[in-house]
């Protein structure tokens, strides 16, 4: 398997996803901002940060870098592409994934462990875990209230395109749960054809038993499956 | 044009100072010039009153490869693994503007890390507020904390952990200290001394604009409501500009080409450029039209003094130009040549083609003013408080306010906002005795902790100057890392003042007793004075930030007790010292009488040993005893776990409100199973430690015998709600 990890000025978790993609043997690239191809891959990973300090509105910049006309064009044709939070915020901003990520709706920026419920196990990238699965994952970000229009979210949940939401340790999806306002607990969502996943907790940084743990590692697996 | 009397007083410089300026050049300094001693004269830069006293501490051993002088301390943890490491303060900038004070203070220390070479790999913190009913506590709390996190956050470096505190003397002078702990190679580190004449002087980073101008004169001076005009402005941190600096400078390092870099932190291109210049002995000649500027028509005056930041000066292989320019280029940053070192030893600057300061570089800093200032010995409080003359209590009662208080409520409220798992390394956050980061790609990791205990250093600065050299010890002992070296931040008031000189040499001279006790030297660190408002002085505030080394990831410990059924010894000698104890000061607002002694024979061999029960595998989880004392730090241990104690009467006729909270020294609490009693009990009698076993782990309750019964969840929720209700949106 091939991936890329694209670099934007300000990335801060692109060493983190390649650290996770390499131990299962993925052959990753990292591929600067500035480029103006994409080296064939089997996986685009954005990854987490502040891209462009975050400057203007998250994600904003990034999305109209170089390197993204090409993330865009290899969406469409249906490679696999990962938005992990910064990156999730500029997949929407690009357009490749719909709604939009608010300010937390608690004002501040929050970092912690949290817990995820896997809603479908149908596609490629959580295939190995069980569907109602619970996942301990990690968040990091400002801007991760995501928000979309009645028309839209009826869309994304009749047809299996919100796999995780927030929620406790024995799945309840609720107020409770839901550490940053967004709408129906939606902690990742996909586009139509499901190949492009956005998400805002952080898989890689449960991908290693000496840390916090390992819930995250089920997703690049998937991938090779 | 000669400078008046006016400017010279308001550049914070004493007449007998501008006499020796006089005297140094051989005439009177223009503006410019004046500015450029004031900057480098100044306490911050100069270290002018401390400077004679620092020299006693013990800086060196054979882990030290670095030690203070440089941007930050370096010390060897094998295997060709250096850990690069400072502390700093950014008291002054922070009350003005709590969340860019903050901010741009993570900044600066993050910038003394890897300019030597070092990829930063966590921060910590130490912040001190007035007390919580303060009318500005709140906003400044609140501002503090997302500076700290925004830029940490943004650059993506992880704030693994810190103290913060709260008590009225820091009403009108808070306490922000930041450190930043780096790793490079050992054979890689990058010094500030200049070498070679001829060689170009290379500007990267940031423009120059007009923020923090005489910052580094202002934080050199109590505050002070009648000179509003000429507070600086705050310097603005960027940390996107911060992280592109980092990754081209790391880039730029993995080469030779570098032959002295320097981050332009205090006083901004003057302190940077004649750092370098007078290290090396040599002379250095800039011309400032070429300085890239963020506004227009910047005067040289405002140029050298300004302390914007995000700016490095470098001084570059003339070979190396073009391919270090690529590497600048590539990370869209400015990179140009703004002059070169000559063998003159003056430092002089150019202005539209004229010559527009001429000093000796010597003048400005080995010549810098160096006092031995007046000091007065602390007078110590010997009233002991006797429990028996207080109102009664129930011990259940006192544990739930001090549990509740805001200096011991849970912190999550704040660490929650600072990233403290980016970089995929973070083995420990906060909330346990050390944090722990793991060295990348490695099997080891290093622990740090940061402590302060102003109250104790307040009531005996000697005493307390080493309690806390003990307690940062003890703290990395109890995750079972092996303590190597310390960086310090000496908060004090007006060191003018005989009283407060007073405080200053006593605690420098018990951290001096207690390092050198301990092998544990200090590699770097900063001096803030004058932190004082309208005459009133903080509390003496010496803030220690120590590293130890974890060289197997499975001999790692944590406060959490395990399993029902586990026992809990407390090892050290429990004698009830109550004064300047958490019990007293939250239940009865008693704040006199003297700190608990430190006896650094017991505290090394007791800290030593328990290091050994953990590389045994023998202790299975391990917490020290400090502020509240032994029930406090069970408590805790409990609520980590959610599991309860059941704790056992003291055997002798002791009071167990001393027992249970008196604050003494060198302990530790200590979980193992039972099976292993016998033999912890002659190990640690053969090494003539005393010890006693305390409690039983147990579900759910925690409870004193014949006493109290808790339930560990009831606990767990005293300890979590002060900061979410304080800073509740209303």
């Amino acid at each position: 398997m091939k991936s890329s990890v694209i670099v934007f000025p300000g990335s801060n978790c692109d060493r983190d996803v390649a650290v996770a993609l390499e131990k299962l043997q993925f052959k990753n690239s990292m591929i600067w901002h500035k480029e103006t191809e994409l080296p064939k891959s089997d996986l685009i990973v954005v990854p987490g940060g502040f891209s462009y300090g975050d400057y203007l509105r998250s994600g904003a910049i990034a999305a109209k870098s170089n390197i993204l006309s090409e993330v865009i064009s290899a969406g469409k044709k249906g490679s696999l592409i990962l938005g992990i939070c910064n990156g999730f915020q500029i997949l929407i901003e690009c357009g490749l994934l719909q709604g939009a990520l608010l300010r937390n709706s608690g004002l501040k920026f929050i970092s912690k462990d949290i817990f995820v419920k896997v809603q479908s196990n149908k596609n490629k990238f959580f295939n190995k875990y069980k569907t109602g699965e619970i996942l301990k994952l990690n968040i990091a970000h400002n801007e991760g209230n995501y928000f979309t229009d009645k028309k839209h979210l009826e869309e994304l949940e009749n047809n299996e395109l919100i796999p995780l939401k927030y929620s406790d340790q024995k799945g309840n999806i609720n107020l409770k749960t839901n550490p940053n306002g967004s709408i129906n607990n939606i902690a990742g969502i996909f586009n139509k054809n499901k190949n492009i996943l956005g998400m805002m907790p952080h898989p890689e940084r449960m991908a290693d038993k000496v840390l916090s743990g390992e819930d995250g590692l089920g997703l690049f697996l998937s991938l090779m499956n | 044009m000669t400078v008046t009397k006016d400017q010279i007083e308001s550049h914070g410089l004493k007449p007998d100072e501008y006499k020796k300026i006089k005297e140094l050049l051989g005439r009177d300094a223009n503006l410019l010039e004046l500015g450029i001693f004031s900057a480098m004269w100044n306490e911050h830069c100069s270290y002018k009153s401390s400077k004679i006293h620092l020299k006693k501490l013990p800086t060196k051993n054979n882990i030290v490869i670095r030690g203070p002088g440089e941007n930050a301390g370096v010390i060897d943890i094998g295997d060709d693994d250096a850990i690069v490491f400072k502390i700093e303060s950014h008291n002054h900038p922070s009350f003005i503007e709590p969340y860019q004070g903050a901010a741009t203070g993570v900044g600066g220390i993050l910038r003394d890390v890897f300019t030597m070479g070092a990829r930063p790999i966590a921060l910590m913190n130490s912040i001190h507020f007035g007390l919580p009913q303060n009318e500005k506590t709140q906003n400044l709390l609140s501002g503090v904390v997302s500076g700290i996190g925004g830029y940490g956050n943004s650059v993506g470096i992880p704030t693994v952990g810190g103290e913060t505190k709260f008590n009225s003397t820091y009403n009108e002078n808070i306490l922000v200290n930041a450190m930043a702990i780096g790793h490079a190679n050992k054979n890689k580190i990058f010094y500030s001394e200049a070498k070679g004449i001829n060689k170009p002087v290379v500007y990267v980073g940031s423009k120059t604009g007009r923020d923090g101008i005489h910052g580094a004169t202002m934080a050199s001076a109590e505050f002070d409501e009648n000179s509003e005009e000429k507070k600086p402005t705050v310097q603005v941190g960027d940390p996107f500009a911060e992280k592109l600096l980092l990754e081209a400078c790391l880039e730029l390092m993995k080469d030779n080409s570098i032959i002295s870099i320097q981050d332009m932190g205090a006083a901004g291109l003057t302190s940077s450029s004649v750092e370098m210049a007078s290290k090396g002995k040599l002379g250095i000649e800039l011309n400032l039209n070429k300085v890239p500027c963020r506004e227009n028509n910047m005067t040289p005056y405002e140029m050298m003094l300004s302390e914007s930041q995000e700016r490095m000066l470098i001084i570059l292989d003339d070979k190396k130009e073009e391919e270090a320019r690529k590497i600048f280029d590539k990370w869209d940053l400015d990179f140009v040549v703004i002059g070169k070192t000559t063998n003159t030893n003056r430092l002089i600057l150019n202005f539209d083609d004229k010559k527009i300061a001429d000093i000796p570089i010597p003048a400005l800093s080995d010549k810098a003013p160096l006092y031995e200032r007046k000091w007065t010995k602390s007078k110590l409080s010997k009233n002991k408080v006797k429990i028996k003359d207080l109102k009664k209590i129930k011990i259940e009662d006192a544990l739930i306010k001090i549990l509740s208080s805001p200096n011991h409520s849970n912190k999550s409220w704040i660490t929650d906002q600072y990233d403290q798992v980016v970089m995929c390394d973070t083995i420990q956050k906060s909330g346990g005795d050390s944090a722990i980061v793991r060295i990348h790609n490695k099997d080891k990791a290093i622990a740090i902790s940061v402590d302060s205990s102003a109250n104790y250093c307040k009531a005996d600065p000697k005493s307390g100057g080493k309690q806390i050299v003990c307690e940062n010890w003890r703290n990395l002992i109890s995750v079972g890392a092996k303590p190597l070296a310390i960086t310090n931040c000496l908060n004090f008031g007006n060191p003018e003042k005989p009283k407060i000189m007073g405080e200053f040499v006593e605690c420098v001279d018990g951290i001096k007793e207690a390092c050198e006790f301990l092998n544990f030297p200090v590699v770097s660190g900063n001096v803030s004075f004058y932190n004082e408002t309208n005459s009133k002085s903080i509390f003496p505030t010496p803030v220690i930030g120590g590293i130890g080394v974890i060289d197997n990831l499975k001999k790692i410990v944590n406060i959490k007790t395990k399993k029902s059924g586990n026992l809990i010894m407390i090892v050290g000698k429990t004698l009830g010292h109550i004064d300047q104890s958490a019990f007293l000061q939250e239940n009865f607002s008693i704040y006199g009488g003297p700190p608990p002694e430190i006896n650094l024979v017991n505290e090394k061999n007791n800290g030593l040993i328990v290091l050994k029960l953990i590389n045994e595998n023998l202790a299975l989880s391990v917490h020290d005893i400090s502020s509240g004392g032994t029930l406090v730090s069970l408590a805790e241990m409990s609520i980590s776990s959610g599991l309860g104690l059941k704790i056992y009467k003291p055997k002798k006729l002791t009071n167990s409100f001393e027992y249970f909270f008196g604050e003494d020294q060198g302990r530790y609490l200590i979980e193992f199973s039972k099976n292993n009693l016998k033999k912890i009990e002659t190990f640690l009698k053969q090494n003539s430690v005393f010890f006693e076993v305390i409690a039983e782990v147990q579900n759910d309750i925690f409870e004193i015998e014949k006493t109290f019964s808790l339930k560990t969840k009831d606990l767990h929720d005293y300890n979590n709600q002060w900061y979410s209700k304080y800073n509740a949106i209303n």
